[in-house]
Formats: C-alpha cells, structure tokens, sequence
C-alpha cells in the first residue's frame, strides 16, 4: 500500500487519535468502563494501523523486535513487582494498602500500577503476535 | 413502560442478528467471508452486553473480539487457502443427535437458573452486596469493576496477564523465525 496517498495520510492522521483514546481509556479506568486490558489492545491496533499501511519494515524500525519482548516483560514484571514490593512492606501479596500512608490512596496507587503493567504486556504480546503472523510468508 | 418495550425490541433485534449471522457461518465456505462474520457477531455480542449494562465487558469484546482477532484470524488466512475443503460426503446423524440431545438438556437446564437480574439469586448474594457498599470507600475508585478486578481479585488478574504473556511466548517460539531471523540479518549486515 505504499503508494496510496489518502491511506497514509489518514493513518497518519489517525495513529495519534487512537493512541490517545488508548491512554485515555487507560487512566480513566478508574472511572468509567475500561482499563489495562482494553487500553493495551487499542493501543496495539494503532501500531498494526501503521503496519497495514506502511509495511512490516518500517513498523519494525519503529518498534523493533527485542523492545516489544522487553516490553512484554517489563509489564508482568510491573504487576508482580508491586505485589512483591507490597510484601516487602510488610503486608501480603498485592496488599495496596501499605503503598501510601493512607490505605484508599495505597488502593488508588496500587490499582494505577497494576493497570499501568497490564496495559504494557497486553500491548506489547497483542504487536508480538501480529508481527509473527504478518512476517511469515505463504507456504 | 416503554422503555421496557424498546429494551425489549433491541434484545429481540440484537438476538436475531446474532442468530442470522451465526447461521451464515455455518452456511459459508469462504473463509474470508466467515471471518468478517466472527467480526459482526462479536460486535452484536458487544451490543448485547451494553444493553444489560455490563459496560468493561462490551468494550472487551468489541476491542478484542472484533478488532484483534479478526486482524489476527486475516493474518493467518494470509498463511492458507482461502476456502474450506470440500465437505465430507456422509450425513452427521450422530453428531446431529449428541448436539440435539445436549442442546435440550442445557434448555431444560435454563428453567432453574435465576431471572436476569434478580437480586436474590445466589451469585448476588455472596461478595457481591460488600463491593458494591464498600468498594468505594476502601479502594478509592468509583468504577466496582476496576475495583473488583485490580484490587479484590488481584491475583486472578495477574494470572490472566501471564496467560497473555504466555501466549506471546508460545507464538514467538511457535512462528516467530522472522524475528530470529531479521536479528541475525542486521548481525551479518553490521
């Protein structure tokens, strides 16, 4: 599709669009329905936009291969860890309360981390899995 | 009154749709056709689930039931034929009669669960009262479902964040030789 000008130029225009509405939905989880889960795909969807249109080589320099697998790591490595540092403090596993003096405010700063992990894994496996599907050719 | 009706219609309009495209499913044998269907039921899906309020769950399945997997489904029919093969000649009578049978007993099954919504049924009765009374007050966030999954059901979730890593893991091993394979182009280039 590289020689598609409208295609570019609207998924150009519309990468920023949708990569806003991913961490908007991220942050305000809180609030209103959504969370890690769906901001994580939504995000993803952003960068497979771009892969459509602009071809696997291009997204790849733009998000290469061991980036996305430390990314993927360092999201479950967010989750686990604030359980851990939770059990470091003296509490139990995923304990929020012990994150901030004032246990609401350790709930609202554990419940931020934890999605802020789950957001970047989801991303993260969702673009793994699709770049090995888009990198293989027809057998 | 009338909202009711207009829920009613919408259901009963949501269900059909459902059923049709399902049916077009079965019908289809280009598997392109068959995975822009996925797509369409997995949005009447999403579209069911808003109308009974469950608004993190329809949101779920319209962004990864008709987004992600689709993409993904159209990914890997990139990889194969684009048409089922043929079918086989003889009749399913036995398959017919086990979904038949099975199918019966899981209506006959539908008369002893609890209406939709109705407050006495066992699973709102158990934890549900305490999130909804208190999960504002001890976690601090308005959204009970976002309190329910990241704090109350913590580990369940960090479980479901391994399953995705896992699987990012499984296709990576599985089908992801481009990856070893562009490294080690770059390698020889350098």
């Amino acid at each position: 599709m590289k020689h598609n000008l409208i295609l570019r130029v609207i998924a150009k225009y519309l990468f920023p669009v949708i990569a806003l509405f991913a961490f908007y939905v991220q942050f305000h989880g809180d609030y209103g329905p959504g969370g890690g889960f769906q901001a994580g795909v939504i995000l993803s969807v952003a960068f497979i936009l771009y892969t459509l249109v602009f071809g696997l080589d291009t997204a790849e320099q733009v998000l290469p291969h061991h980036v996305l697998r430390i990314l993927a790591s360092t999201g479950v490595l967010i989750y686990a860890g604030t359980g851990v540092a939770t059990m470091l403090m003296g509490g139990n596993f995923l304990d929020y309360d012990l994150l901030a003096p004032n246990p609401v405010e350790g709930q609202h700063i554990g419940i931020m981390l934890i999605e802020i992990g789950i957001g970047i894994a989801v991303s993260a496996v969702m673009l793994i899995i699709f770049f090995a599907f888009a990198g293989r050719e027809r057998s | 009154m009338v909202t009711v009706l207009i829920d009613t219609l919408i259901d009963i309009t949501l269900l059909a749709f459902l059923a049709i495209t399902a049916i077009a499913i079965i019908r289809m044998h280009n598997l392109f056709v068959i995975i822009m269907l996925f797509g369409i039921f997995s949005l009447h899906s999403a579209g069911l689930f808003v109308v009974m309020d469950a608004a993190d769950v329809a949101f779920t399945e319209a962004a990864v039931g008709a987004g992600i997997s689709t993409v993904l489904m159209l990914g890997t029919l990139a990889l194969t034929k684009n048409h089922e093969e043929k079918n086989p000649s003889h009749r399913a009578r036995l398959p017919l009669l086990v979904v038949l049978i099975t199918g019966g007993a899981l209506i006959y099954g539908t008369y002893d669960i609890p209406s939709f919504g109705d407050p006495m049924s066992p699973a709102q009765q158990h934890v549900k009262p305490r999130y909804i009374e208190r999960s504002m007050e001890e976690t601090g966030v308005a959204n009970t479902v976002t309190a329910v999954l990241a704090s109350y059901r913590g580990y369940d979730t960090l479980g479901e964040v391994i399953v995705i890593f896992t699987a990012g893991i499984g296709v990576m091993l599985l089908i992801g030789e481009r990856l070893m394979r562009s490294k080690k182009k770059r390698e020889d280039d350098g």
